[in-house]
């Protein structure tokens, strides 16, 4: 049998705006992944080393508070720093289109914005982990 | 003669066996069962007899209690809502900029977006700040950055509404240190801080402090208010933040009606009787998509306050059972493609607000599901006020809807509903043990989880996103743009209030503020108002307390 889908949702930075991120959480579960929550007010430091440590097949950010630009270049630092490079990356929330394609050349695997439907959140993650294969 | 109840039931079942029987047999309803957007079940038509359990007096005249129809008996036939955008970005100067364009396009009254950082403590330089200073409010650390928000603005003229909460208190002593420095009499001065601590617990989340201490900062607030700034509202008791966090507009109601219950008891225990404050405490709802449940929403919601107030609360003044509530349009039903549509669907939503006699309001920009919005944005949605307040004639009427069978009759059953949850509420151990617990968390976040499905299965549609999905792209959209030299701006002025004041007075008065704050029979405000005039910053007040007060952090539920 295969291991569960691991991931880790996180709120980073000051944003307090969670109604999508438990969305996803309440859908992913329901959907047999293991999912953790960070809660919020994290920092991009806390949130890498959370997931590492809980060792996550992905790594969702969810920001409707457009500091994208400032934060996952953060996140992409420290798990070069840290030697990660197959955690697949993902961010979710509100945001400009400019952004969205700056933050796919950034590495970030998918942008999920506002009224993505549940099933298609889980079969995109699901793809994703499918992609990259076994570690 | 008018005919009794029982007359009217047995011909409305007489008609349902007949015309609609007849009727169902050559072409089906499209559903067996309708629904409000917040599930309550309606029927296919109302009747007189569905007033049956509307005594009269409960529906009433406007400006008379309960207050049903409407807080004022002239309403809109004296004076229109205050049309009140919303704005907030960059520094002090680049929203007075926005702020000067608004007043000069018709708008009649300010509402102030701070960046996160300022709403929840620290100044521009912490590096909890990094990329968000300015970005989806103005940044605000010092008197000197509200001095540069507010100049060449006439306060007596234009209400100011400070939407800020766990640092509100310290925006309003910038406030009134900046209204003394430039003689205004405060007492003639009108806005409004939301200061609205409990709702962030339950659903918007910008929160520093525990529970019991923020909850005395609002206390404070009022108080203080009460006694020096009579026309001021020292609070905004919010629904908008729980509606948009996904509570269905029943939750939000009923959230909100408990959270005054909480503010009204802590400042009762000061001794201060209820009808010294309770007539400028004010409210601000969400207007959204389900147009007759969002009117009998605020008309349930002014009947649940006069009775809440004068029942429970002994209020004598007429002026303490008066619900008045701003209003905004729902962010979270805007979408992204199809984005003009917003115009159609906020206008929509604004007539509702009106017809539900809200006092002021905000309508959303058709950008918003992109970016903070522009300044085309905000003209679009302010002539849309314009055009209901000049072109629609709706405002010549007070309570248009009133006496509507349905209305009336789901007006009925919004309050009883909400008195039914305030006494659940009561009988689980109260509001504050609650939101320790997450209760109300839990039940927003069901909500807004039912709501993801529904819009998934196509069950609540939504135009452009599940339903009349158009292939061809939208017109390329253009937003705010973020001005990368605000954070540098920002720090600069910071720096030099910091440099330029004198550091032993400031290290006199973060003793003081200590002091007061643990002890919980002082007011906070004079100590924080003496602290903003001699140069204190957001972060110093903040981090002190913090060393005093700890912090809070919530356990997640999903």
């Amino acid at each position: 049998m295969s291991q569960p889908i691991r991931v880790l949702l996180a709120k980073v930075g000051l944003d307090g705006h969670d109604r999508g991120v438990r969305v996803v959480a309440r859908t992913l579960r329901d959907a047999g992944m293991d999912v953790i929550y960070s809660g919020l007010h994290r920092t991009p430091e806390e949130v890498v080393s959370a997931a590492i440590q809980e060792d996550v097949d992905i790594l969702g950010v969810s920001l409707l508070s457009g500091v994208q630009l400032t934060v996952f270049p953060k996140i992409f630092k420290l798990l070069a720093e840290k030697g990660v490079s197959d955690m697949i990356i993902v961010a979710g929330g509100v945001m400009p289109d400019e952004d969205v394609v700056e933050l796919k050349n950034m590495g970030v695997h998918e942008v999920m914005l506002q009224d993505t439907p549940p099933d298609a959140i889980v079969k995109t993650l699901t793809r994703l982990v499918t992609e990259r294969g076994p570690r | 003669m008018n005919k009794t109840v029982d007359q009217l039931r047995a011909e409305e079942k007489d008609w349902e066996a007949n015309e609609v029987a007849q009727f169902l047999k050559k072409q089906a309803e499209r559903k067996t069962q309708f629904f409000t957007l917040g599930d309550i079940p309606v029927k296919r038509t109302y009747t007189a007899a569905d007033l049956a359990e509307t005594p009269e007096e409960d529906i009433g005249l406007p400006g008379r209690y309960p207050f049903t129809r409407a807080p004022y008996p002239t309403m809109y036939r004296s004076r229109n809502w205050t049309m009140r955008q919303i704005a907030g970005f960059g520094t002090g100067e680049d929203t007075n900029v926005r702020f000067k364009y608004l007043i000069a396009q018709g708008q009649t009254g300010i509402s102030t977006d701070f960046d996160m950082p300022t709403l929840m403590g620290y100044d521009s330089d912490h590096p909890m700040s990094d990329g968000e200073v300015g970005r989806e409010g103005v940044a605000i650390d010092t008197l000197a950055d509200m001095e540069a928000l507010l100049d060449g603005i006439d306060l007596e003229k234009i209400s100011v509404s400070l939407t800020i909460n766990p640092s509100a208190w310290i925006l309003l002593a910038m406030y009134i240190v900046l209204a003394e420095k430039r003689g205004y009499d405060l007492n003639k001065l009108s806005g409004t801080v939301q200061a609205d601590i409990l709702k962030e617990y339950m659903a918007q989340k910008e929160f520093i402090f525990p529970v019991t201490p923020s909850v005395r900062l609002v206390r404070d607030c009022i108080t203080h208010c009460a006694k020096t700034m009579k026309r001021y509202n020292p609070i905004n008791i919010s629904g908008y933040h729980i509606s948009e966090a996904g509570a269905s507009p029943l939750h939000e109601a009923a959230f909100t009606l408990a959270n005054l219950i909480v503010y009204v008891e802590e400042v009762l225990k000061t001794g201060m009787q209820v009808d010294e404050f309770a007539p400028r405490l004010a409210f601000f709802f969400v207007c959204q998509a389900d147009f007759f449940e969002e009117v009998a929403k605020f008309r349930a919601l002014r009947r649940c306050y006069a009775k809440i107030m004068k029942e429970r609360f002994g209020a004598k003044n007429p002026e303490s059972m008066r619900l008045r509530f701003h209003c905004q349009t729902a962010a979270a039903s805007l979408t992204k493609p199809q984005y003009m549509i917003n115009v159609v669907r906020t206008g929509m939503q604004a007539l509702s607000a009106v017809l539900g006699g809200c006092q002021s309001l905000h309508t959303n920009g058709y950008d918003e599901a992109f970016a903070i919005p522009t300044e085309d944005a905000m003209r679009m949605a302010l002539r849309t006020q314009q055009i209901i307040a000049e072109e629609t004639n709706v405002t010549q009427v007070i309570d248009p809807l009133g006496g509507s069978y349905f209305v009336e009759s789901l007006t009925t059953e919004y309050e009883k509903r909400i008195f039914d949850i305030l006494k659940e509420i009561e009988d689980r151990g109260g509001t504050l043990k609650l939101i320790e617990e997450g209760w109300f968390q839990k039940q927003i976040a069901d909500f807004a989880y039912e709501t993801a499905l529904r819009k998934q299965s196509g069950e609540k549609p939504v135009i452009g996103v599940n339903r009349f999905v158009d292939g061809t792209p939208d017109p390329k959209i253009h937003t705010h743009p973020y001005d990368k030299s605000t954070a540098e701006r920002q720090i600069a002025r910071t720096k030099r209030v910091r440099a330029e004041r004198d550091p032993k007075l400031m290290a006199e008065l973060l003793e003081k503020l200590k002091t007061v704050a643990a002890d919980d029979s002082q007011n906070i405000m004079p100590v924080t108002i003496e602290l903003v005039r001699a140069g204190a910053t957001m972060g110093d007040i903040i981090e002190t307390l913090k060393t005093v007060w700890g912090t809070y952090r919530e356990t997640p539920v999903f």
